[in-house]
């Protein structure tokens, strides 16, 4: 090796060594910033996610989501043109920023998900069982549901949050997520609050949002759903909802149902006023 | 079917920035599925090239080491609006996708 | 690189591939997806996948004009960006080696006409790893390389 790249490597292992030091003081302790060590570490974890932000590999998700949109398929080979996401049918524009909500002919409070279950069951003629049989992605098998997310999703970047509370069943459903966030169960005792109540909490280098925090709900919130670069997918919220319930040692949820729904509702409404900005990228 | 590319070509000046989103699973072989434990074949793109107007700037070759959903960036100099890039890949299945874009 | 072209000329000659072809017997991806230079790619070492690229390690000079940009930390291992710049004269050719990858040789990037010797890609990194870069330049090899910390992905949501 010539002298400048080891120089650079030399430099690089002590700033690691020392970051990885801070890091792991940091889990343990939960304490602030401060030490330049740890700034760094954190500088070079920012420089990281900037240098990913550039491109995002939702936007092919995004793609295939607003062609299986405009297809005609399923029994009744119908495409979604007459969806009504909730402003209209067939308006994608903005439309995700405005939920969950009350939908009057399904007679429930949907996120986005359901809501695009309902159009599928109900102008495609998909069964709701074979919509609930897979509908989050891997290697071997690509996900409908997350593409038409992909899809709806990005055409409310800029868009403000702002489900409706009007009714007093969404403010129910916004009570019931508030209830259900801080729902102490499971062989762990967890609640979400257990990890997402206090402020710079992390585990390892993941920053935990403290979920009581308006700013840092509306962080959250507005780069949700995301591209998941530890496996390679796109991700929507019940995925983001049943990943926490799988860390928390609870069972799986059923798809689409009113516990996700509410807890969704709870952080939607949480960050209202707050700008959509995603999908993002996230860890 | 391989899904489509996602090509953004921007124009500062005559130079461009070229950047290409690639749909991909590139597995890499070494993996096995968490289900069954049976090891995951290898499937990613080993080669692509760039056409600039129909005549070859690039030929790339590629390992199991690039990501999932692969994103590269490239420039080129002296570009103007109303020129076409066209850009292929081919997989070790000898699977092939070709998508272009005309620069605005 | 010289290697790769006499690798693919090896592969076989344009004439007898025109024959197959117009027989039906060989589909056009199915030579292309051939000409993949395997036993630089498959190399489990970096000696070795130089030797595949025909660039052996020794005459590489290390160069402040070949730049790898990349954080030196990266928070998962399943995506790492990577931008390379050459200000070398005369540059043909980058590759790019993640030296503890079970296969290092990530990728290789032949550079004409317009396009200037430059090149940003995501790369996977098995664990914290030197990242060597390569650049053909006048038929010399000049090289960089940098660490790159992996971080775990951490049991986190």
């Amino acid at each position: 090796m010539k002298p400048s790249s080891r120089k650079t490597g030399r430099r690089a292992q002590k700033l690691l060594r020392a970051g990885a030091a801070v890091a792991a003081a940091l889990a343990v302790a939960g304490a602030g910033a401060g030490q330049p060590t740890a700034a760094e570490t954190q500088a070079e974890i920012e420089r990281y996610r900037a240098m990913l932000a550039e491109d995002n590999p939702a936007e092919l998700y995004a793609a295939r989501g607003e062609e299986l949109w405009n297809t005609p398929r399923g029994p009744k080979q119908a495409a979604l043109a007459g969806c009504d996401l909730g402003l209209g049918p067939g308006v994608v524009a903005g439309a995700y920023a405005q939920t969950p909500r009350w939908f009057a002919d399904a007679g429930r409070v949907m996120d986005i998900e359901a809501r695009l279950a309902w159009c599928m069951e109900t102008l495609q003629g998909f069964s709701a069982a074979d919509i609930a049989a897979r509908p989050f992605g891997s290697e071997d098998h690509k996900s409908d549901m997350e593409a038409l997310v992909a899809y709806v999703v990005t055409a409310s970047r800029g868009y403000p949050i702002a489900p409706s509370q009007k009714l007093p069943q969404e403010r129910a459903a916004y009570a019931l997520g508030k209830s259900l966030f801080a729902l102490r169960a499971g062989p762990y005792d967890f609640s979400c609050q257990t990890c997402h109540s206090q402020d710079g909490k992390r585990i390892r280098l993941q920053e935990l949002p403290n979920l009581t925090r308006r700013e840092d709900v509306r962080r959250a919130y507005t780069g949700w759903p995301a591209y998941r670069v530890s496996q390679g997918e796109f991700r929507t919220m019940q995925w983001r909802i049943n990943d926490c319930f799988r860390q928390q040692r609870f069972p799986q949820p059923k798809y689409l149902s009113e516990t996700v729904n509410a807890l969704i509702t709870y952080l939607a409404v949480e960050a209202t006023g707050a700008t959509y900005n995603g999908p993002a990228m996230k860890r | 079917m391989a899904d489509p590319m996602k090509i953004r070509a921007r124009l500062a000046g005559d130079v461009a920035d070229l950047r290409v989103l690639m749909a991909h699973p590139m597995e890499t072989g070494q993996r096995k599925d968490a289900r069954s434990g049976q090891p995951i074949p290898p499937h990613f793109i080993q080669k692509f090239s760039i056409a600039l107007n129909g005549t070859h700037v690039l030929e790339a070759q590629t390992g199991m080491a690039v990501s999932r959903n692969p994103v590269f960036g490239f420039k080129l100099a002296g570009i103007k609006a109303g020129d076409k890039f066209t850009i292929t890949w081919t997989d070790n299945h000898g699977e092939t996708r070709s998508d272009e874009t005309v620069v605005a | 690189m010289d290697e790769l072209r006499r690798h693919i000329l090896k592969s076989g000659g344009g004439a007898a591939l025109a024959l197959l072809l117009g027989a039906g017997l060989l589909r056009p991806t199915r030579v292309l997806a051939a000409n993949w230079n395997a036993p630089a790619f498959e190399s489990k070492d970096v000696a070795g996948a130089l030797r595949g690229l025909g660039a052996g390690a020794a005459q590489a000079q290390a160069s402040a004009d070949l730049k790898l940009d990349a954080p030196e930390i990266a928070e998962n291992g399943a995506v790492v960006p990577l931008e390379i710049v050459s200000k070398i004269p005369n540059t043909s050719a980058i590759a790019v080696l993640i030296e503890k990858n079970p296969q290092p040789l990530a990728g290789h990037f032949e550079f004409s006409g317009p396009l200037l010797p430059q090149v940003s890609l995501r790369v996977k990194m098995a664990e914290t790893s030197m990242v060597r870069v390569l650049a053909l330049a006048g038929g010399k090899y000049y090289s960089s390389s940098k660490e790159i910390k992996v971080t775990a992905g951490g049991c986190g949501g």
